[in-house]
């Protein structure tokens, strides 16, 4: 049987891609951001998942808005880095597991998740940047990938709530698989930042940190956030942290917080990694 | 909070009391569509060398307003957001100039670059007055 073992959640900051493919990661700026996931790059050689249910949102690269899927899943083979203005990351292509994909896919749709199932995709910083900072530089990705992508750009997102559910929903989904396969969940994005307008550059280090400690202590509380606080404390791109409630949805009443990790600035952001091991 | 909608947990005219936030919904969406796919076509290293070639030839491609237009031409980007448009959009025209996302979102702030790195190294904006337009916190 297929089983989640841990979630990860981790911010991902295209800057942060940049650095790493640049070669800054020793610098001052950058050596601090790069520190703060040591510890969990070296406890995922040991995690070894065969598979990560790798949460994010594509930031206008794949999708451009003549469809928008507020849930979608990638049933690929392979995912290749995309092109986000640059040129592609020089990192390797993601594996997919289409049988997972699918399996969860059909499961989500039959318990009531309306998915948008997603038969090609490039992926953008939302997923190479997670990646690269939980597995390093690397000529191939240690695991597999079933991508699933929320919209967070065009109000209204999902409800953290409905997220939440979502989370569970792909739990039981994972557990009726029947291969055996060692499943992690990862929820990326956030923590407070504001791209636009008077207010860019916002950061809260408290609703941050109290988000933080509610993955473990509370996180019943965290289902009870609303998009209008999200918008208004953690600013209008820190919205993207409804994506890590589906990680914390899909990991069960009980966990263990095997690492946490919260650092300002990462460019316009406040960067949050959490490590989670299911009960 | 009389005027919670249920299902949502908020009055939804209080999104429009958080200063300095423009929400971007289905409508602005709309709005903006032909201006995003222009945005969206630069996801290609061809089309960026056509657009820095002559970016008026590159525009006329693309049904959007004059006013969309000109906007983009000045890199107005607060413009540009009241105009429908989202920041993820913009960061392709930003990245295509060369421009770093903390740049570009710089120019929205009403600082220089620097003075706005500046105060992100120093922990970045503070929520405190910056939550609330009526109330004023």
């Amino acid at each position: 049987m297929a089983r989640i073992t841990a979630g990860v959640a981790t911010s991902h900051v295209p800057a942060i891609g940049a650095a790493i493919d640049l070669g800054k990661t020793r610098e001052e700026y950058w050596q601090p951001v790069f520190a703060g996931y040591e510890a969990s790059r070296a406890w995922e050689r040991e995690a070894k998942p065969d598979v990560v249910i790798l949460v994010f949102n594509d930031h206008a690269t794949s999708l451009m808005l003549d469809v928008v899927p507020t849930f979608a899943i990638g049933c690929a083979d392979s995912y290749k880095p995309a092109d986000e203005g640059w040129g592609p990351r020089a990192v390797p292509v993601v594996q997919g597991h289409p049988e997972l994909a699918a399996h969860i896919a059909q499961s989500l749709i039959i318990d009531e998740f309306d998915m948008t199932i997603l038969n090609e995709m490039d992926v953008d910083h939302g997923m190479t940047v997670p990646l690269s900072l939980l597995f390093g530089e690397v000529d191939t990705w240690p695991t597999r990938v079933v991508p699933v992508v929320v919209n967070v750009t065009q109000f209204p997102p999902p409800s953290g709530d409905r997220c939440w559910r979502l989370g569970e929903a792909i739990a039981r989904a994972v557990a009726s698989f029947p291969e055996d396969l060692n499943v992690q969940v990862w929820g990326t994005g956030g923590m407070s930042h504001q791209l636009q307008g008077a207010r860019a550059g916002l950061i809260n280090r408290e609703f941050d940190n109290t988000f933080l400690d509610n993955l473990v202590a509370d996180p019943q509380a965290l289902r009870r956030i609303t998009h209008y606080d999200y918008l208004r404390e953690a600013g209008s791109e820190g919205i993207e942290l409804i994506m890590w409630l589906i990680m914390r949805g899909a990991l069960g009443p009980n966990v263990t917080q095997l690492h946490r990790f919260y650092h300002v600035p990462a460019s316009n952001t406040a960067v949050g990694h959490v490590v989670l091991e299911a009960a | 909070m009389s005027d919670v909608t249920p299902g949502l947990g908020y009055n939804p005219e209080d999104l429009a009391d958080i200063p300095g936030t423009t929400i971007f919904t289905t409508a602005s969406s709309r709005r903006a569509y032909h201006l995003h796919r222009f945005c969206h076509s630069l996801g290609k290293a061809d089309a960026r060398e056509a657009f820095k070639a002559d970016e008026e030839g590159y525009l006329s491609n693309y049904t959007m307003t004059e006013e969309q237009r000109v906007a983009i031409l000045a890199r107005d980007y607060n413009q540009l957001i009241q105009l429908g448009s989202n920041f993820y959009f913009l960061m392709k025209l930003a990245s295509t100039d060369g421009w770093s996302a903390q740049r570009a979102v710089s120019t929205m702030s009403g600082m220089s670059t620097e003075d706005y790195a500046a105060m992100m190294i120093a922990g970045g904006r503070s929520p405190e007055g910056n939550r609330s337009i009526k109330g004023k916190y």
